[in-house]
């Protein structure tokens, strides 16, 4: 102690310095010993693995041999790959009817949970529960349930007198059964985040319209659905997401099957890397998939900053 | 003012039952469906048409589950699993996230960006780097390789620094003033004031890790070391038509959370609303 009152002694000036010096070591190793041990993880199994991976993409290996560099040679394969086209078509084909419906339905279920009838409870456990089960079992359950022979589906269709169906197992409907399959699995996510943003719409601003006659569509036009905006805007980045990146289900259900009917990017990817050992390719496949959903993320973001949606 | 019209206004009941009704059963039935499926006699399912209610209840399906699969074992691979990956994310998560939000150091700008920027990298991008990367320093094919990816993520810090930041600091300084260490105050007075985050931490890492299927497809091919949903996935395919077995399976495999998220339904709800929000 007594050296910090010790006066314009010049050996006071180099203590304080170092003293200086060594709280801001002691603030750093108190710092990134409750950060680092996370952030080590993160560069490790994140930053690390995405480099690696683009320079595995401008490579022709297949995981054993010694690789060889080959520039940008698998990005220009991607623009002549029949299959990979196939692969975007069917997976853009689900993007586009999944990222609506799974909006519009998750809305209208909340604005209908939103009311205070008797059990809101019941139907809103019911609605969730299929997000809680993984996709493996919702894969298998569906193979049931749409079983051509004996499935719940074509009994339920029996009993409507209308003509039995091959679901999964057509070429032309198979798309469309693991759409109603992924929105059986979700809606229930978007129910509830829209249901957290109706519960935040301030009463008084519900009241004042009112007040000034307005009916119950015109309240929901025009006071409800501005507020759900953001709201909106997130839940579409997350299920577009969750979309262009399906996988579990095709796997567990139809394999991309029949004759690549249900084949999805993610899927390609899969079988290019890990059933024909094409690590070259597959990861410039996974780059490709990983450019464009930046870019529509990032398009989503400026088109609702543009529309003064206050999202992010 | 439009009015709806006469029959709808005469009903006993709100209107919206008929939409939430019809919709709850067609997501609540396939549910029910497989519950009982599970419990049927094969002489029920082979029928035609198959019954809905089983005419007498049997365990026959589960007791060839454990009898053809190691589905027991792979319940436990995934409990564990999903055990370390919840108990990790819970310390590293928040300890990084109370560190990038409250500690001032050397390089926590820099991080944090390194951070956030990962969060958009999808984990089909990881995959054939991590896949060469755990071959090389022995880890695929052990129960490692299926928990090391979910031992911190970036979502993680990110949730808990932004609930950090929106604690009020005052507590803390009190605490330091009485003579806590940097890590007795996150311990003793910020971790347990944080509960509604970690909540949310826990539900989207149990239900990440515990239903997660393409990484273990992809770094285990030994049966013993399978997770519940890979396993049933490969099971599925060597068992086409047994379906009370594998229905079975699938009780196995949902149940738990199932029941984990009605027991804790209102905590469920909410942590999943509060994280939507937060955007």
């Amino acid at each position: 102690m007594s050296l910090l009152f010790a006066g314009r002694h010049p050996a006071t000036r180099r203590v304080a310095l170092s003293a200086g010096r060594a709280r801001w070591l002691s603030r750093s190793l108190v710092g990134w010993g409750f950060a680092g041990p996370a952030t080590a993880l993160i560069i490790g199994l994140s930053i690390f693995p995405a480099v690696w991976a683009f320079l595995i993409s401008r490579q022709k290996w297949n995981g054993i041999s010694p690789a060889k560099p080959i520039g940008w040679l698998n990005y220009q394969l991607m623009a002549q790959d029949p299959d990979l086209f196939a692969a975007v078509r069917h997976t853009v084909v689900f993007t586009v009817l999944f990222v609506p419906a799974s909006i519009f339905l998750g809305m209208l279920i909340a604005v209908a949970l939103n009311r205070p009838i008797r059990l809101v409870g019941f139907y809103r456990t019911c609605i969730f529960i299929p997000f809680v089960a993984s996709a493996a079992a919702t894969g298998i359950l569906a193979n049931f349930v749409f079983n051509p022979q004996y499935g719940a589906a074509n009994s339920a269709l029996r009993v409507l007198g209308l003509p039995q169906q091959q679901f999964l197992e057509s070429q032309s409907q198979a798309l469309l059964v693991i759409c109603l399959i992924a929105l059986w699995g979700q809606v229930g996510f978007s129910v509830v985040v829209y249901l957290a943003a109706l519960q935040d719409i301030p009463k008084d601003v519900v009241e004042a319209a009112r007040i000034d006659g307005a009916n119950n569509r015109q309240v929901f036009r025009h006071v409800t659905l501005p507020q759900l905006g953001p709201v909106t805007v997130f839940t579409a980045i997350w299920q577009t997401i969750t979309a262009l990146q399906l996988f579990d289900l095709v796997f567990t259900t139809t394999r991309g099957g029949p004759l690549g009917a249900t084949q999805t990017i993610v899927y390609y990817v899969y079988s290019q890397a890990f059933e024909l050992s094409k690590f070259g390719y597959g990861s410039a496949v996974a780059y490709g998939l990983f450019a464009v959903t930046l870019l529509i993320t990032a398009g989503m973001i400026l088109y609702s900053r543009r529309s003064k949606i206050e999202a992010f | 003012m439009t009015r709806p019209p006469t029959w709808i206004r005469r009903l006993p009941f709100s209107p919206w039952h008929l939409l939430l009704m019809p919709l709850a059963l067609l997501f609540a039935l396939p549910l029910v469906q497989m519950v009982l499926t599970a419990f049927m006699p094969d002489s029920d399912i082979n029928r035609f048409p198959p019954r809905f209610i089983p005419s007498r209840l049997v365990l026959s399906g589960f007791a060839d589950l454990f009898a053809q699969s190691s589905a027991l074992r792979w319940l436990l691979n995934t409990v564990i699993v999903s055990a370390i990956a919840v108990l990790s994310h819970l310390l590293l998560c928040s300890m990084a996230g109370y560190g990038f939000a409250r500690l001032k150091f050397f390089g926590r700008g820099a991080g944090f960006m390194v951070i956030l920027a990962t969060i958009m990298i999808p984990t089909q991008l990881l995959m054939i780097p991590t896949y060469v990367l755990f071959s090389r320093i022995g880890l695929i094919d052990t129960l490692a390789a299926a928990f090391v990816p979910w031992l911190a993520s970036a979502f993680g810090i990110f949730l808990m620094r932004q609930f950090f930041l929106s604690l009020p600091a005052e507590l803390e300084d009190a605490a330091r003033i009485d003579g806590c260490s940097p890590f007795g105050v996150f311990w003793r007075v910020v971790l347990p004031l944080a509960r509604p985050a970690l909540a949310t931490l826990t539900v989207f890492t149990l239900l990440g890790s515990w239903n997660d299927l393409i990484w273990p497809l992809i770094a285990i091919s030994n049966d013993q070391l399978y997770t519940i949903q890979l396993g049933l996935a490969n099971f599925q395919g060597t068992r086409h038509t047994q379906w009370s077995l594998l229905m079975a399976g699938n009780v196995v495999a949902t149940m738990p959370l199932i029941i984990a998220f009605v027991v804790a339904q209102r905590q469920f709800v909410a942590t999943m609303s509060f994280s939507g929000l937060k955007g």
